[in-house]
């Protein structure tokens, strides 16, 4: 039985081999995609209010992004990252309750879908406007390193559109100019909603901005489990050891809609048929097989115990009451008695 | 000792860097040997090594960062170097700092001050008075101190309340606004003053056209008419009470701001006096405000632009005869 999310605190933990790293990674791939399937079957049947935002297909590289960072470590996911989410400590009650309207989620119905976090547990709520969440990570660690601890990283996920508004630039900017031990990870799903990257950017590789913010700039196979573990693995290690902040490029395909309601018509036949249009989880599992890492009973045990765990918070979210307007304070500050005496 | 409004901005953060370690600045040129444009925080950098930061001319960032480490613990100020250019972070502000803690339950204490209003020369972009932009997104706390003892005494309160506070200081009043002695205590944010008392006409203002409307209840006074003039200090929160408190001595209410004149505080301040006090008022209330265009470089018209005592007079003087 896989524990709880909460068990991803590995700081203390020996340094497992590769083959159970990889073993760890997929089992955690295996939830999100499991959990989203579900979400989205919740969605088709009108059971979630607005939109359903999936990471299918760019499970291995969100999935390193979350498995690296220990306890202190600061991450701020973005849309696609339930499988780091997990990895990172995101129990699944978090996002079912989010999604499903419970107030018992930490977003209590004020924010919904992917617009969830816990700053307090070091894992930021993004904002939906794209590349602001890069500083505010930068802040976050620049914080840490003024109350003099050590030790410590900040990962923050990009998409390739997300990477072309003018918040990531000075947020990547300003990283390096304080030197903040940050690793940014980048993923280019070759489109921005509709918008394939011709009419994203037009340097040849994105990788290549990483000299000119300042950073140590890297590729990655997002399709290919092993090295995204690697590439992201050593990006966190070089940062949490002082080199210059780390931009680390992923090339997969978003194997979904932008969102659940859109049916990616435009994605053409041609870009299917890349290499980097691979399933990832699919290739992970291949690899399992191939090396003999599990016997197809206890991969039949995980699949199993993987839908047992989301149904379990599926149900429990769906009985928690919903948030009430006459209930709500409605106060967006904290410092009650300077609310203004609007009405 | 005589200090100015922009000495007694620098003397406040020097007391909370000395006071408060999870302070810091940050800012374009505020560190160095140079101390910022204005000289807000001279001298500040040598005193306190490694706290008072310069930045890339990057506002979105330089707000972004403030919110995560004031999430993280720390208590941030940062200086936009003109009001103006707080556009280009509008972003992080309203958005970012502006929700967090209603989403998250976790509030962002940074101080964004932001050098405002018109100077003669300034032109479009150096000139700006945003306080009714913060005011109307949730979640900002946004003061507008008009006096040397609140631009000290309020800046310290900024740092300690544990929301996000856009500070509007300005900058007409920097060099020209001078107090003998730094206050040993004020009056709390959200509640407005009665900076003069009178019986016969409400002058709700704040910021540098407080200086305004004193002027021509002086003037007004050697007309026989007494003008209470009420400075409001915050505009969010807005000392309703306050207001309604003396438009109901006086029945009179004209409303003064530096900002452009579509909504705004002053059309806040009419709305809430006539939803709640209609029966308290003798005459229409009414508001002025700077003109509907940008706001022009050659004093000729920049003093024309924004309100001044001239048209407060004028005003005042319609709306007495009322
Ligand atoms: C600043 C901003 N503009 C527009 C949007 C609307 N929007 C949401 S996601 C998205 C596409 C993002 O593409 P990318 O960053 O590559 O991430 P992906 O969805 O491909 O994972 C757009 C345009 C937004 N969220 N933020």
């Amino acid at each position: 039985m896989l524990e709880t999310a909460t068990r991803s605190k590995k700081s203390a933990a020996p340094k497992p081999a590769p083959h159970e790293r990889f073993l760890e990674a997929f089992r955690w791939m295996l939830l999100a995609r499991t959990l989203e399937e579900k979400l989205v079957s919740l969605y088709r049947g009108g059971l979630i209010t607005g939109g359903v935002y999936v990471g299918r297909g760019q499970e291995a590289v969100s999935v390193a992004c979350g498995l690296f960072l220990q306890k202190g470590d600061i991450f701020a996911p973005l849309i696609r990252d339930q499988a780091g989410r997990s990895a990172f400590g995101e129990p699944l009650l978090d996002v079912t309750r989010t999604y499903l309207g419970s107030r018992q989620g930490p977003m209590r119905g004020r924010d919904g879908n992917i617009h969830r976090g816990r700053p307090r547990n070091n894992q930021l709520a993004m904002i939906s406007h794209l590349g602001a969440m890069v500083s505010v990570t930068v802040g976050a660690l620049m914080a840490k390193r003024f109350h003099g601890e050590k030790n410590f990283v900040g990962l923050s996920c990009i998409g390739e559109g997300g990477m072309q508004t003018g918040s990531f630039h000075e947020g990547m900017n300003i990283a390096a100019i304080e030197q903040v031990p940050l690793v940014v990870v980048a993923t280019n799903n070759h489109y921005a909603y509709s918008t394939p990257n011709d009419r994203e950017f037009a340097c040849h590789d994105l990788v290549d901005r990483a000299i000119g913010y300042g950073f140590e700039g890297y590729t990655v196979d997002g399709t290919d489990l092993t090295d995204c573990l690697d590439m992201i693995g050593s990006a966190v290690k070089r940062a949490r050891a002082g080199r210059p902040p780390q931009l680390v490029v992923a090339s997969v395909l978003r194997l979904s809609g932008h969102g659940e309601h859109d049916d990616a018509s435009y994605v053409t036949d041609e870009i299917k048929r890349q290499p980097f249009a691979r399933d990832c989880l699919k290739l992970a599992e291949q690899t399992i097989v191939d090396v003999n890492l599990l016997d197809a009973a206890t991969l039949r045990e995980w699949r199993k115990d993987a839908a047992a765990q989301v149904d379990q918070a599926i149900s429990t979210a769906q009985k928690e009451a919903a948030p009430e307007a006459d209930e709500e304070d409605w106060c967006a500050i904290s410092t009650r008695d300077l609310v203004d005496p609007l009405e | 000792m005589s200090i100015t409004y922009l000495e007694a901005i620098r003397e406040a953060q020097a007391k909370l860097l000395r006071d408060d370690e999870r302070v810091f600045i940050y800012g374009q040129d505020v560190g160095g040997t140079f101390g910022g444009a204005f000289k807000a925080t001279k001298g500040l950098a040598k005193e306190f090594p490694g706290r008072v930061l310069n930045t890339p001319i990057s506002e979105d960032a330089m707000i972004g960062t403030a919110i995560g480490a004031a999430m993280h613990g720390m208590r941030p100020i940062v200086e936009m170097q003109f009001a103006d250019f707080s556009s280009t972070a509008l972003n992080q502000i309203l958005n970012n700092a502006g929700t967090h803690y209603w989403r998250t339950d976790v509030p962002v204490p940074i101080t964004v001050r932001l050098p405002s209003g018109g100077t003669k020369g300034s032109g479009p972009f150096h000139s700006q008075s945003m306080e009714s932009l913060y005011a109307h997104y949730p979640g900002l706390i946004v003061m507008t101190p008009a006096t040397v003892e609140d631009a000290y005494s309020m800046l310290i309160e900024a740092v300690a309340i544990d929301d996000p506070v856009v500070y509007c200081e300005h900058k007409y009043l920097y060099y020209h606004l001078k107090a003998e002695n730094l206050p040993t205590e004020s009056l709390p944010t959200g509640k407005a003053r009665i900076a003069r008392e009178g019986r016969d006409l409400t002058i709700v203002t704040y910021s540098a056209m407080l200086h305004e409307a004193l002027a021509v209840a002086e003037q007004l006074a050697t007309e026989g008419f007494e003008i209470e003039v009420v400075d409001l200090r915050s505009v969010k929160p807005l000392d309703t009470n306050t207001v309604l408190a003396s438009v109901a001595r006086t029945g009179r209410l004209l409303c003064v701001g530096e900002s452009f004149p579509w909504g705004g505080a002053t059309a806040e301040i009419i709305a809430r006096v006539t939803a709640e006090g209609f029966h308290l008022l003798d005459a229409a209330p009414q508001r002025l405000n700077a003109k509907d265009t940008p706001i022009p470089y050659h004093p000729n018209l920049w003093s024309a632009h924004r309100p001044n005592a001239k048209e407060i007079a004028r005003k005042a003087r319609a709306l007495l005869r009322e």
